[in-house]
């Protein structure tokens, strides 16, 4: 039962990410790509304080997964670096947190571009 | 047709998709892409043991399930109903990814591929890369003073 109630918790939450999102999309003039950057900046911001840590907790991946979650991936690397080596891992953490997905998007999308060929946009 | 049946016509088609539905239809299928997410992390979890780890498996198969989507063209299809649903998952990430590489394979692979790639990813990972270098500085000082 706790995984039906942990992927529960992960939809009302994920959801209320993506409304927020398309709330930003209908009312503001915000393009697309500025919205990923907002959250992924606001995703530091609110790791930062505090505040995202304990949303992470309850909501597991309805947390993570949002784009708000890479910037916690990002904080949350970038704490843990400095704890270990110090100064450099201002520098170090941030990537190194979210290496495993960057990598993998990056890689797979080059290998898509060997397969596919662009579709006419409807 | 004549003019007036056009402008009907055009104004038909342009009529704005009602704000609460898009919100509706973002919040179900961006919470489905979470739940997801949780489910397969409950699944990892049985073989790794670290939750990091495991999340980020998560992130990777979300990815891999996105950039696939894209090839074959699904992806824009489910993106045009759900809106931020998709977008605001890393899904939307991934698809920016791989929508700009495939787009721009006619260009190179170089200039084309290799440099657009990155022409949505860029900012974001510019932008959360340096906001987290702030917050390291903010945190390494904070913690050499008070820690």
């Amino acid at each position: 039962m706790d995984i039906v109630i942990n992927c529960l918790k992960a939809f009302l939450i994920g959801g209320a990410f993506c409304v927020v999102a398309q709330l930003l999309i209908d009312k503001t003039k915000l393009t697309p790509a500025r919205i990923l950057v907002c959250y992924v900046c606001a995703g530091v911001f609110l790791t930062a304080i505090g505040v995202y840590g304990p949303i992470v907790d309850f909501a597991g991946c309805g947390a993570t997964v949002p784009l708000t979650g890479f910037g916690y991936a990002i904080a949350n690397g970038v704490k843990t670096a400095i704890d270990e080596k110090g100064a450099l891992g201002i520098l170090t953490g941030g990537i190194t947190g979210t290496a495993g997905g960057i990598t993998a998007a990056l890689c797979l999308g080059l290998i898509a571009s060997l397969i596919f060929k662009s579709k006419p946009k409807k | 047709m004549d003019k007036k049946e056009y402008i009907e016509y055009v104004e038909a088609r342009s009529k704005k998709s009602p704000i609460i539905q898009n919100l509706i239809r973002a919040f179900l299928i961006g919470g489905a892409i979470c739940s997801l997410g949780q489910a397969l992390l409950e699944l990892y979890r049985l073989f790794i043991v670290e939750l990091k780890d495991a999340q980020a498996l998560v992130s990777i198969t979300l990815i891999a399930i996105a950039i696939l989507l894209t090839g074959i063209g699904i992806f824009d299809n489910i993106a045009r109903v759900a809106g931020a649903g998709t977008l605001v998952p890393i899904t939307g990430f991934a698809n920016a990814i791989a929508s700009c590489a495939i787009d721009t394979k006619s260009e190179g692979y170089v200039m084309g591929v290799g440099a657009k790639i990155f022409s949505i990813s860029g900012p974001v990972i510019l932008f959360g890369t340096f906001s987290g270098v702030i917050y390291g500085i903010f945190y390494y000082f904070i913690t050499m003073f008070w820690g």
